[in-house]
């Protein structure tokens, strides 16, 4: 299978099988979003001809997304939720990699493997987990002392703590491993130079973590965005888009205005990792 | 010194948001689900610590049934998405011209930026009964009548495959791509031939990588919840079907936990013997990529 | 900034830095004049980054003091110390261009904007490339790089700038050119230099005092041709410049100079180095240039050249052709391989096989005893 040189039928089939996975890849995105065109009332072939209905229409039965108004508030909330979540974890992430690069401490591999951990445990797990400790933390607090605590109920700041409990790990990954790229020597010179440390941090180690602080970011911000399972059990009143596209999809069942979201978030996640990649391709890394 | 308290301090500055952050939304919600988990409702608002709800999963076989199925399931899906993932994975690394691999590195990525949800759905719409597939079908002439390609195995299968290919092939990428080239070739020139470079060279080397794929490929199939049941329907008897179905359905939440800690116990069971038998730690593993 | 000629740019004084057990920098003590190019030689691993660390301040001596004009820094952190440091890699910081790099020590020194600008633009006049200010870091070729990280330190006037390897990752040619370069910017600026490096030429060229440093000790400081042509320890003998080495023990000698029996069994007449006490029956080595060593066909006639006490017969193992440096390698009559230089004309000249005597002189055989009695 490893011949690179000359043409083969070997190559050939392999080349084949290659353009079969991507194919593979591309028809269930493609179908999820070409449906959104289509003028008739079903997500399903044959072909009734080119349509923005489903995107721009505001009469039932062809209501848009954008004249949706339960899946405009979804689409909200989820904005919401990613941009604590990114802000929050890209916070913890960049700590995490300077804790975890410069920082020298008993138990570190320890504390390492603790760090990667989240993302392994099943979403499902650490949503109903972090729903039963709010749940007691919350019951203990309004019996023993009557207290109402309002966030440890379900609702957006409890999703944003779940999707913030997995989120973080990847964040810390992508921050830590651009900081072991980073040479120390260069805040020597800064030192050298006469700067304090402060403004060592601030002119030199952070301009050098921007790129992938943004990147790490951007990720965040997308997994949040797409987030299902544990969402699921943290959710209250405001569900966020995912919830409200299940929701809709189980009630009314498929509708082209749910291509018409897909197709909606791929183009938004589409622009946003080309920006991530954008990015991550700066001068610095060169 | 000074300069030592300094460091001390911004010591514990650092690992104070980490410490809080594992402590509080990792490890004591998994202690309080233990605790929850072991406690038995006797009368209302009285309850008692037993196995109970464990108990309760062992007498009832479709618990444990289901469990062992999305356990096999899981690695089948696993063992598919490594046998699919690993020729793109060196195609990608090592056969593609260097402008290529780049661009297929990032189509590979792209489905990764769409919930699963649409992803099913995606599937959905090409696989029912209505859908694409069955209407080509008949179009070509193959069948008379619309097949419904929708609610079996292997449409969940074929969900979850596509939904964690990309999580096997990114590590193996990675691994590849660090791997000398002229490793292969002196492995060539020794006079193997391609299976034993293959077995000997290749897969050894990328075996950090290829146990990454599989960890997090096994534990986000095991973990999954929309696709087995949106492409599985009813009968998609998948676990976390059980734990939402007694957290959400029944509000059982002691039964939801013990069945959560029983998921959690099951798939890190699986990947300990999966690091044991590969000889490889998580650490030199997942952390990596 | 007045200074009297005595002042010292730079004193150290019984400077010592222990790592756990290892002892990386033992009781150095040394002195530079204001405005000279100062070089610390040595191979690598002896402690000559760890003493110029300890100069910067980003690392604090277990004993010892240092002053720069006449104070002590010691406890003065590495930013409010006047020397700065080019750093072997060069640290230039890839974020920003040109100016800004040169502008970022005047910048933390609070300097208002006019007086930046002008500074840097002074500097680079200097330092001749008045035009790239705008640049970014990853357009300059290697050699601009260097002049850049040289202004960014010489614009805030330092008492003291240390140089770390700079030429280190530069290839050959344009190290040889940076070199004079270095050189002349020293002069220019007239500011003490500071350079560590493990390359003999690069120190040999450039300084006006070198200190070779070997496991953690300065072995001698002097100027190149003291360090080239008296050599104090055999370490030095060895380690700056090309020669060929005998062990053997003294069979006669006297202040001045006497004879050594090899253990291949030769005899050999030397010259005793300046602050030698060479005893009868010491284990001595002896090293000889390859330069001074004349190697000529083998004659009949044994006509002895005038002012050569030495004499070794061989056949021409094989030749090094390098232009005006080049050598050949002689096998003697006992086996062991002696290096010479020779002139090569092109015309009727050695060739392997050929049998030659090989001659020098006593006063260009140096000899070091090893401290142990025969």
């Amino acid at each position: 299978m490893l011949s690179q040189n000359k043409p083969s039928p070997f190559l050939f089939g392999y080349r084949l099988y290659v353009t079969a996975f991507f194919v593979f890849l591309a028809a269930p995105l493609i179908s999820a979003g070409a449906f959104a065109f289509n003028d008739s009332l079903f997500p399903a072939l044959p072909w009734q001809g080119f349509t923005l209905d489903w995107f721009f229409s505001d009469t039932e039965p062809k209501l848009g997304m954008f004249h949706d108004r339960r899946l405009l508030q979804g689409l909200y909330y989820s904005f919401v939720i990613a941009i604590f979540v990114a802000s929050l974890s890209v916070f913890v992430g960049t700590t995490n990699a300077f804790l975890f690069v410069r920082g020298e401490f008993p138990g570190k591999n320890f504390f390492y493997i603790l760090m990667v951990l989240p993302l392994v445990i099943p979403g499902v797990i650490l949503g109903i987990s972090i729903l039963v400790l709010a749940s007691d933390t919350a019951n203990l607090l309004e019996n023993r002392y009557d207290l109402e605590l309002e966030f440890l109920r379900p609702g957006i700041i409890l999703v944003v703590f779940g999707q913030f409990s997995f989120i973080t790990t990847i964040t810390s990954l992508v921050i830590t491993a651009r900081l072991k790229k980073f040479d120390s020597t260069m805040e020597e010179a800064a030192f050298n130079l006469g700067a304090t440390r402060a403004r060592v941090l601030r002119t030199i180690t952070l301009p050098f973590l921007r790129p992938a602080m943004i990147a790490a970011g951007i990720v965040a911000f997308l997994v949040s965005f797409e987030n299902f399972n544990t969402t699921l059990f943290l959710v209250g009143s405001e569900a966020p888009l995912t919830i409200t596209m299940y929701d809709r999809m189980a009630k009314v069942g498929s509708t082209p205005v749910l291509n018409a979201v897909s197709f909606f978030l791929m183009v938004g996640s589409g622009l946003l990792a080309l920006l991530s990649i954008l990015i991550q391709r700066d001068k610095t890394t060169q | 010194m000074q300069n030592k308290d300094i460091k001390r301090l911004s010591l514990i500055l650092l690992f104070a948001p980490f410490a809080l952050w594992i402590l509080l939304l990792i490890i004591l919600p998994h202690i309080g689900m233990v605790l929850l988990s072991l406690r038995e409702k006797i009368a209302p608002r009285v309850y008692e610590y037993s196995f109970a709800n464990y108990l309760d999963f062992l007498n009832e076989p479709i618990y444990w049934n289901t469990l062992l199925r999305t356990g096999s399931m899981s690695l089948l899906v696993t063992a598919l998405a490594l046998l699919i993932g690993f020729p793109i994975a060196y195609y990608i690394a090592k056969i593609a011209g260097p402008r290529a691999r780049g661009g297929l590195f990032l189509l590979c990525l792209i489905p990764l930026w769409v919930s699963d949800l649409i992803r099913a759905f995606g599937w959905i719409l090409l696989l029912r009964e209505t859908g694409v597939i069955s209407n080509f079908l008949m179009w070509t002439g193959l069948t008379g009548q619309p097949i419904e390609f929708l609610y079996n195995d292997a449409a969940v299968i074929v969900g979850l495959v596509y939904t964690v290919i990309l999580f096997m092939i990114v590590p193996l990428v990675s691994t590849l791509d660090g791997m000398d080239n002229s490793m292969i070739e002196a492995g060539y020139n020794l006079g193997g031939n391609s299976f034993t470079v293959l077995r000997r060279i290749i897969i050894p080397y990328a075996m950090p990588g290829i146990v990454a794929g599989c960890i997090v490929t096994f534990m986000l199939t095991a973990g999954s919840y929309l696709t087995p049941i949106l492409l599985g329907g009813k009968n998609s008897s998948w676990f976390t079907e059980q734990i939402y179905n007694q957290f959400i359905t029944r509000f059982n939440w002691e039964g939801g936990a013990a069945f959560g800690m029983l998921l959690l116990f099951f798939t890190s069971l699986v990947v300990w013997l999966g690091l044991k038998l590969s000889g490889q730690t998580l650490a030199n593993t997942v952390a990596k990529s | 900034m007045k200074q009297t000629s005595e002042t010292y740019d730079l004193e150290c004084f019984d400077l010592a830095k222990n790592f756990g057990p290892v002892r990386a920098v033992k009781d150095v003590s040394f002195e530079i004049p204001s405005g000279s190019f100062f070089s610390i030689l040595g191979p690598s691993g002896c402690g000559k980054t760890t003493l110029m660390r300890m100069i910067a301040g980003f690392e604090d001596p277990t004993a010892g003091e240092i002053k720069i004009k006449g104070k002590s820094v010691l406890g003065v952190p590495p930013n409010r110390r006047n020397v700065k440091m080019v750093f072997q890699h060069l640290a230039l910081f890839p974020m920003m261009n040109v100016y800004e790099n040169i502008a970022y020590g005047l910048r933390c020194a609070g300097f208002d904007k006019d007086h930046i600008n002008r500074k840097v633009h002074d500097v680079l006049e200097r330092i001749a490339l008045p035009d790239v200010a705008e640049r970014e870091i990853h357009q300059l070729s290697g050699g601009q790089k260097q002049r850049i990280a040289i202004a960014r330190c010489m614009v805030l006037d330092p008492d003291v700038l240390l140089l770390d390897e700079p030429l280190g990752a530069l290839d050959l040619k344009l190290r040889e050119a940076m070199k004079i370069e270095l050189k002349l910017l020293q002069h220019q600026f007239n500011t003490t230099f500071i350079y560590i490096t493990h390359d003999q030429s690069e120190a040999l060229v450039m300084s006006d005092n070198v200190a070779i440093m070997n496991q953690g000790k300065f072995e001698q400081i002097g100027t190149p041709q003291d360090l080239y042509h008296r050599p104090q320890t055999a370490f030095v003998a060895s380690f700056v410049g090309d020669s060929n080495r005998w062990s053997g023990t003294v069979r006669s000698g006297d202040k001045t100079g006497g004879k050594v029996e090899t253990d291949q069994g030769l005899m050999m007449s030397f010259s005793t180095g300046k602050g030698q006490t060479i005893r009868d029956g010491d284990k001595v080595d002896i090293f000889v240039r390859p330069e001074f060593i004349k190697t000529v066909r083998r004659t009949k006639s044994k006509a002895k050249t005038a002012g050569t006490d030495n004499q070794m017969d061989g056949t021409i193992d094989s030749l090094l052709f390098n232009g005006a440096n080049s050598r050949v390698l002689v096998r003697t009559e006992s086996g062991e391989l002696v290096e010479s230089d020779v002139v090569l004309t092109g015309d009727n000249d050695l060739k392997p096989g050929e049998e030659v005597s090989m001659v020098w002189s006593s006063r260009q055989a140096m000899c070091f005893s090893r401290g142990e009695q025969a």
